[in-house]
């Protein structure tokens, strides 16, 4: 075999097809089947890690600005914002909010822009779509994708965009965020409603198409505008511009993919989605694989000229100008188990990997002030470390609703305080996250606006300052306060029965003991004693829905960088027992609510801080939350690697990565070659045995013939 | 014997009533139709309105057995119950919870599975019979005690173990063949390789044991003695005679295991990264798809009755002297 | 301090066994108490046997609970803790009482990983911390005299050998002891006999074995006064702690999920075999249905039912301990309603052989009624097979424990079982350096009670069944 391949040998253990061993492809690796590609209904990071690439939303964060900043992605501008008040009246940007009745946006998508090729675009002779209808003769022919034999393009129009937005309120479809935009989307509800009576009298499946209704919160100007128009003031409405939801759909891919037979084949937008991104999916196998590759209809993009300060010594700018994307073909592979998975990124199969907390003590060495480094050991394969924090937030929450842990009383804030000094997130983060987090002194994550490091931004309740540092307050605080609270060592004061806490959670696998068994030593140093409670996801989910619950673990993942997005979780009437909001706390402070109102409306600047900052310190009094903690991730790439920038808001980012196939064949060759004596060994073995046998068998016919 | 062999299958159907029933019942109690169309919807801004239409699109709002609205047999028609088992008697499986169609998942996952299982089924035959001769040749002997020995050492260790040190040593330290993964055609077999060889190495003990005691229980029997007194040496007799007439308990009962083949294992297959039907299984269950463990159970069924079947047909086979009234 | 005991169904059924299984081979019928002796004459059996012993020890002596009183407060009625231990949890108590912050070597005087500290003047620092244990035991160890040169670790355990050695050879003496008052000779010659291998007891067996166990048994005790003997796992709790706390689990799973089996393959079989028709018709149809469904599926299913269930109704379940004595309750039952088949077949085709006995026929043409039939010539005649099958499955069950937990349908999460060790575990193999001690441990806890019982139920094959009908 090493004759055949001449130079570049070939390994044993390389788990890709020879013919790309120097291709320009990046290998990287999912854990779960994302469950939606449709952009109207996928919501999760692992779906984004693929829709990004192929799906263009008007708008993009900039790759390296910082702050994260909006930038036009298929617009010719950022759109046009006017207010209007209640007569149609235009008002100026600075009025009070409460005056606007109505937001005004304005989009021009930019011409030249054309789909990936795609057979619901085909055309025949005649110029009449080929696959649409679908003939019968085709449909017996045709099983799998590669089986389509006429692809075609058309060019993107402001048509796509509205079609999409209409697709959200579709009872059909069933977007997770059509509740949130009917309150804002002008005549949104009233379009749902409307859809459901027709899609009733046409049977579940049947094609709808959503051009011949009218919704006047979105419309087409001309071929390339189209207007949105959102009930008062909504600044955030611009993020959710960024995010897929929003990305256009061509209504004949629509009209194509719900015809019979296609489904069954699984041709459908949730699993072939289609769109005008710098890469196109061209193997869809969650159960094994998922392959993208470059769109070659890709309107191009260059590389940005322009950073945060450092980005052109980190060698971030060195490719400025450059045509869009760098690699050709982009293979996620399926791996389940961690072993396997960080092996593989070892042996050089992986481009990139996560870090799991087993593996973390190999991977990374903190240097004398604490800071993570790769270890020696990576870094003599040249891997480099990225340390980004997330913008998210892991919490444990009180329900507020409960008879012991929630209310507003002196007594129940004093337990959930005493709780929240006795919990140690520090421990925590040392012990199952090696470090990589940070602990929560309230909601708002670092990178957003209203987070303050150090002694700026401590929780006073739960921490004191020391030295300049800040430290958790003593154990002798959480039990004086859990004496205020009724509770001295741990005992009803009343009746002396000890206090008894559910703890509600979803662990499961290997881990879940090891967590459940840590918060039971946290309440245990106030002698409260603990009861898990770990349920699947969906029925924790009903528990929350019901209130069912005293302390649960949850989590939160920003969809947009801005602080709202984070003190909206307290805002009492999204409450998730009585509206079905996200404040699963069910925590309700008219004080709060007041300043939420007038925050959310602000842009970021002194005024919005200051009301960040008197909110806060409301909610850590409160202590509706064991704030937890922010999560940080720590990436690692390999040596052909360019350099990259992580960026943690933005999920359209494969198009920047570049890498060195050469020198990756190269080192692959060098870090796997096989060990081969186990093999003799065991060859051994064997021998040994038959020898046994056969001396065995010489000496049983002696002494038969004797 | 024909009308045996057709009277067996018709008795199948029952069964498979009887499977449908059990399990439809058991999986409609574990998770309502709420429950699934939570568990799909995924995590954020869930709202009921939203349950209720994904219960509507998948065709899961209807009763469970009995639809008091409809007159007639439509009252029994029209059921969840109805819809989505019975229809499983003609291979139509439908869609799974995430609404991808099943049947094309189970066309293409079988070919993963059985490039494990029949290697696996076959390597193990031979190995597991040659052992057994091995130590049934050597019977009463320091090879055979020493053999007894180490079978029942094989059987005591967790099947686990075997995966997992197999994992660490031949392809962490050692490197032979990649950890995990897959590549159909003609290429698999370096992925292949290795849970192979644990899937053998986990069934060696329990097999070799069970065939040594058929052999030796063929090696007591009149025609042996006959045989040696004839003058007949060892090995022939070993080889011609009880090798010959063990083998018909094995390979009969072999044949019941054959058809279940197709489903794969559980554990080897999510360990490798094996997409065959053993991790679809899995999947299924970490997702609580049920639509997907429904089928699986009928398909299941089905292979065990079709082995069942079988296995009359060899002893048959084996066996003219069996006939069946 | 006062204590108020706890019976959780699972500590019931157990003892009850414990009592039926004694009666049987007390009171029970004559084949069975000839077997019973005849086992005992095996080395293998002897030393297999003892084991299991010690392991079913330390198991039942886990399924005495109790509830410790709080201490009383001025005034209130008396209140018991919410936690539920066990007479074991008590006897080694030490093992639990340090907990370290994360993994620790076996025999180790430092984590074994690196942990921030924090220095007096306010730096964060990153080192190997001494573990609390070490720290807190070894203060005025210092020992004088002789021993003072020897590294403390051989010390200990040479101590621990000798303690073994003696307790040993105390018990066997004890023992002979006994059995010379029994059989009405003297100790001595009863020695003598035994040393030279001529007595129908395997002693010379039976003492080795008893040495080595507790030989390992005092020297663990020995070390863990200062070290943890078998490491610590992630969250610092110590590994041999948790393998002990283990063994309930595993010989719950084999015990209970046999006594499952037993009266529905038992029952069944017989029914089938000896009525006939219609019966035999529906009880083949039963277990035919119930084998052809993949036994995990039907498992998994099950166990999420019953998640749901706990789920409903929390009232039911005051404590912790009765949710997982629930659960785990529930899996055998499960495990056994899906593993009765087997055992069920083969009775029922004894069954088939019996009612064609000229005694049995006699007895129905003298009108004794079926049921007597059955209880009094048919079941006795199939007490060796399901003996043997007892045994043969039980190991089974232990092993199908971790699988299920690996499955994420096996015990409680928080119940220390050796599956959800094995199942924690299986990821620290990716550590470099690798952390091996929670899965060897796990594996090697396992492996000693399955091997065991592996041994010991081929014995009792050939105890009751040397014709080997049943192999």
């Amino acid at each position: 075999m090493m004759l055949l391949t001449g130079c570049t040998q070939r390994v044993w253990n390389d788990p890709y097809p020879n013919s790309e061993r120097v291709s320009n492809i990046l290998y990287l690796s999912f854990l779960e089947r994302p469950k939606h590609l449709d952009p109207a209904q996928a919501y999760s990071a692992d779906a984004y890690a693929l829709t990004a690439q192929i799906l263009e939303p008007p708008l993009q964060y900039h790759y390296l600005k910082r702050p994260y900043t909006l930038i036009p992605q298929t617009l010719t501008a950022m759109p046009t914002l006017t207010y209007l008040d209640a007569a149609g009246k235009s008002l100026p940007v600075t009025v009070n909010p409460d005056l606007v009745a109505e937001s005004v946006y304005e989009l021009h998508v930019r011409p030249g822009i054309y789909y990936q090729p795609h057979p619901a675009f085909a055309r025949d002779e005649t110029g009449q779509p080929y696959y649409l209808p679908w003939r019968t003769t085709d449909r017996s022919q045709i099983h799998r994708w590669q089986d389509f034999k006429h692809f075609g393009t058309r060019e993107l129009t402001a048509d796509d965009y509205v079609y999409e937005i209409k697709r959200l309120a579709s009872p059909q479809v069933n977007s997770p965020i059509f509740g949130l935009m009917s309150g804002y989307i002008v005549g949104f509800k009233a379009y749902e409603a409307m859809l459901a009576h027709v899609a009733n009298k046409a049977g579940p499946n049947d094609y709808l198409d959503l051009r011949r209704y009218d919704l006047p919160g979105a419309q087409v100007l001309d071929r390339y505008t189209y207007r949105i128009r959102l009930h008062g003031k909504y600044p955030q409405f611009l993020y959710w511009l960024a995010m897929p939801f929003f990305a256009p759909v061509p209504p004949e891919v629509d009209a194509f993919y719900h015809q019979t037979g296609m489904a069954k084949r699984n041709f459908s937008l949730d699993w072939h989605p289609v769109g005008t991104g710098p890469y196109q999916l061209t193997l869809m196998d969650p159960n094994w694989r998922m392959v993208l590759e470059r769109n070659p209809n890709f309107h191009g993009e260059r590389y940005p000229s322009e950073g945060e300060p450092g980005d052109a010594a980190a060698g971030l700018l060195h490719d400025a100008g450059k045509p869009l994307p760098f690699v050709d073909k982009v293979v996620f592979s399926l791996e389940k188990e961690v072993i396997p998975n960080w092996n593989k990124f070892l042996q050089g199969y992986y481009d990139f990997s996560a870090i799991s907390s087993d593996t973390f003590a190999q991977a990374i060495t903190p240097d004398a002030q604490g800071q993570p480094h790769p270890s020696p050991a990576l870094q003599a394969h040249g891997i480099t470390l990225e340390t980004p924090t997330m913008p998210a937030v892991g919490y444990v929450g009180f329900n507020m609703l409960d008879s012991v842990v929630g209310g507003y009383s002196a007594r129940a804030r004093a337990l959930r305080q005493a709780i929240s000094i006795a919990v140690n997130y520090e421990e925590f983060i040392s012990i199952f996250m090696n470090g990589r987090g940070i602990a929560a002194q309230g909601p708002i994550p670092p990178g957003i606006e209203g987070y303050r490091a150090g002694v700026l931004g401590m929780n006073p309740v739960i921490y004191h300052q020391v030295n300049g540092h800040i430290e958790r307050r003593s154990l002798a605080d959480a039990q004086h306060l859990l004496a205020v609270a009724g509770y001295p060592d741990g005992r009803d004061a009343r009746t002396g029965a000890p206090l008894v806490l559910y703890y509600d959670n979803t662990y499961t696998g290997p881990e879940a003991k090891a967590y459940v068994d840590w918060m039971a030593k946290q309440l245990a140093k106030l002698k409260i004693q603990m009861i898990s409670r770990s349920s699947d996801f969906n029925r924790f989910q009903d528990k929350i829905r019901r209130g069912n619950t005293q302390l649960f673990v949850a989590g939160w993942d920003a969809d947009y960088p801005d602080p709202e997005n984070f003190l909206f979780l307290f805002y009492g009437p999204n409450s998730k027992v009585s509206s079905g909001g996200e404040n699963d706390a069910n925590y309700r402070n008219p004080q709060y609510d007041v300043l939420f109102n007038q925050m959310k409306y602000l842009d970021n600047g002194p005024e919005r801080e200051k009301l960040i900052a008197q909110m806060l310190a409301i909610l850590q009094q409160d202590a509706p939350w064991l704030f937890g903690y922010f999560p940080r991730q720590y990436v690692l790439s390999q040596a052909w690697v360019s350099p990259w920038k992580p960026n943690m808001i933005a999920n359209n980012t494969l198009k920047y990565v570049q890498i060195d196939p050469g020198l990756r064949a190269r080192r692959r060759v060098a870090w796997n070659q096989p060990v081969w004596w186990p093999l003799g060994i065991l060859g051994g073995g064997v021998l040994a045995l038959v020898a046994s046998v056969g001396y065995t068998r010489r000496k049983r016919e002696r002494s038969l013939a004797r | 014997m024909m009308t045996y062999l057709i009277r067996r299958l018709a008795y199948a159907v029952p069964i498979l009533l009887g499977v449908n029933l059990l399990t439809f019942s058991l999986f409609f109690m574990v998770n309502t139709p709420d429950d699934m169309a939570r568990m799909h919807l995924g995590i954020k801004h869930v709202t009921q309105p939203a349950i209720e239409a994904w219960k509507v699109q998948h065709d899961y709002a209807q009763p469970l057995f009995y639809n008091a609205r409809e007159p007639g047999w439509r009252a029994l028609r029209d059921t969840l119950f109805f819809n989505q088992s019975v229809r499983m008697f003609a291979l139509d499986f439908g869609e799974s919870d995430d609404g991808r169609n099943i049947g094309e998942a189970l066309r293409s996952r079988a070919g993963p599975s059985l490039s494990i299982a029949l290697p696996t089924f076959v390597l193990g035959l031979w190995v597991n019979i040659g052992l057994a001769l091995m130590l049934v040749w050597a019977r009463a002997s320091w090879l055979d005690r020493f053999g007894i020995i180490a079978t029942v050492v094989l059987m005591s260790v967790s099947s686990l173990f075997y995966i997992i040190a197999g994992q660490y040593w031949v392809a962490h330290l050692w490197r032979l063949v990649p950890i995990s993964g897959f590549v159909p055609g003609a290429d698999s077999w370096h992925f292949v390789l290795l849970p192979i060889v644990v899937s053998v190495m986990a069934g060696v003990g329990n097999g070799t044991r069970w065939y040594r005691s058929i052999f030796l229980e063929e090696i007591g029997k009149d025609y042996v003695r006959t045989a040696r007194a004839k003058g007949l040496n060892e090995s022939r007799v070993l080889f011609r005679h009880v090798l010959q007439n063990g083998l018909i308990p094995i390979l009969t009962g072999a044949v019941a295991v054959l058809p279940l083949l197709f489903m794969g294992s559980l554990l080897t297959e999510s360990f490798f990264g094996i997409p065959g039907l053993g991790s679809y299984v899995i999947d299924a269950i970490q997702a609580q798809d049920f639509a997907v463990v429904r089928a699986m159970v009928f398909i299941g069924s089905v292979l065990y009755l079709i082995g069942l079947w079988l296995t009359d047909l060899a002893y048959t086979w084996a066996d003219p002297r069996v006939r069946f009234s | 301090m006062g204590w108020q005991p706890v019976v959780l169904w699972a500590d019931g059924l157990i003892w009850l066994t414990v009592g039926a299984v004694g009666l049987l081979f007390w009171r029970g019928a004559d084949n069975i108490r000839a077997g019973w002796q005849s086992l005992w004459r095996q080395p293998v059996a002897m030393a297999a046997g003892l084991i299991l012993l010690c392991y079913v020890g330390i198991g039942l002596l886990d399924s005495l609970h109790f509830r410790l009183r709080l201490p009383a407060q001025a005034g209130m009625s008396v209140q018991y803790s919410v936690e539920v231990n066990s007479v074991l949890d008590v006897l080694i108590a030490r093992l639990s009482a340090y907990q370290e912050q994360s993994y620790s070597a076996p025999l180790a005087k430092h984590l074994f990983v690196k942990m921030p500290t924090t220095l007096p003047d306010g730096h964060l620092v990153l080192g190997y911390p001494e573990l609390t244990l070490y720290q807190a035991q070894r203060l005025g160890r210092d020992e004088q005299g002789a021993w003072r040169h020897w590294p403390e670790k051989v010390r200990l355990g040479l101590r621990g050998v000798l303690m073994g050695v003696l307790l040993a050879a105390a018990m066997t003496l004890l023992f002979a002891g006994w059995q010379a008052h029994r059989g009405g000779v003297s100790l001595r010659d009863l020695l003598r006999t035994a040393w030279q291998g001529k007595h129908q007891l395997p002693w010379r067996t039976g003492w080795a074995t008893l040495t080595v166990l507790c030989v390992l048994g005092a020297m663990m005790a020995e070390w863990s006064t200062v070290y943890h003997v078998l490491g610590t796992d992630k969250i610092g709790q110590d590994v041999l702690y948790q393998s002990i706390k283990g063994v309930r689990t595993g010989l719950m799973m084999g015990t209970l999920t046999t006594l499952v089996t037993l009266p529905l393959a038992v029952g069944l079989g017989i029914a089938a075999g000896y009525f006939g028709g219609w019966v035999d018709d529906a009880i083949q149809y039963i277990y035919t249905t119930l084998n052809s469904i993949p036994g995990v599926l039907l498992i998994v299913a099950a166990v999420l039912l019953m998640q749901g269930f706990i789920e409903t109704h929390p009232a039911l379940f005051d404590s912790a301990a009765s949710r997982a004595d629930f659960r785990l309750l529930f899996l055998c039952l499960i495990l056994g309603v899906t593993s009765w088949t087997g055992l069920c077949r083969v009775l029922r085709g004894e069954t088939l052989k019996l009612r064609e006995q000229d005694y049995v026929s006699a007895a129905r043409t003298l009108g004794v009624s079926d049921w007597r039939i059955m209880g009094r010539h048919v079941l006795p005649n199939l007490l060796h097979l399901i003996l043997i099958s007892m045994v043969m499955d039980f190991s089974g069950f232990v092993l199908a424990e971790a699988v299920l937990s690996y499955l994420g349908v096996g015990v409680d999460p928080a119940m220390a079982s050796w599956g959800n060790m094995i199942n924690a575990a299986r990821l620290e193999l990716s550590r470099e350096p690798v952390v091996w001690w929670p899965l060897a441990s796990a594996f090697g806890w396992m492996f000693v009670l399955v091997l065991s019982a592996n041994l010991f139920a081929d014995s009792v094959r050939e105890a009751f069944d040397p014709l080997g009908q049943r192999r």
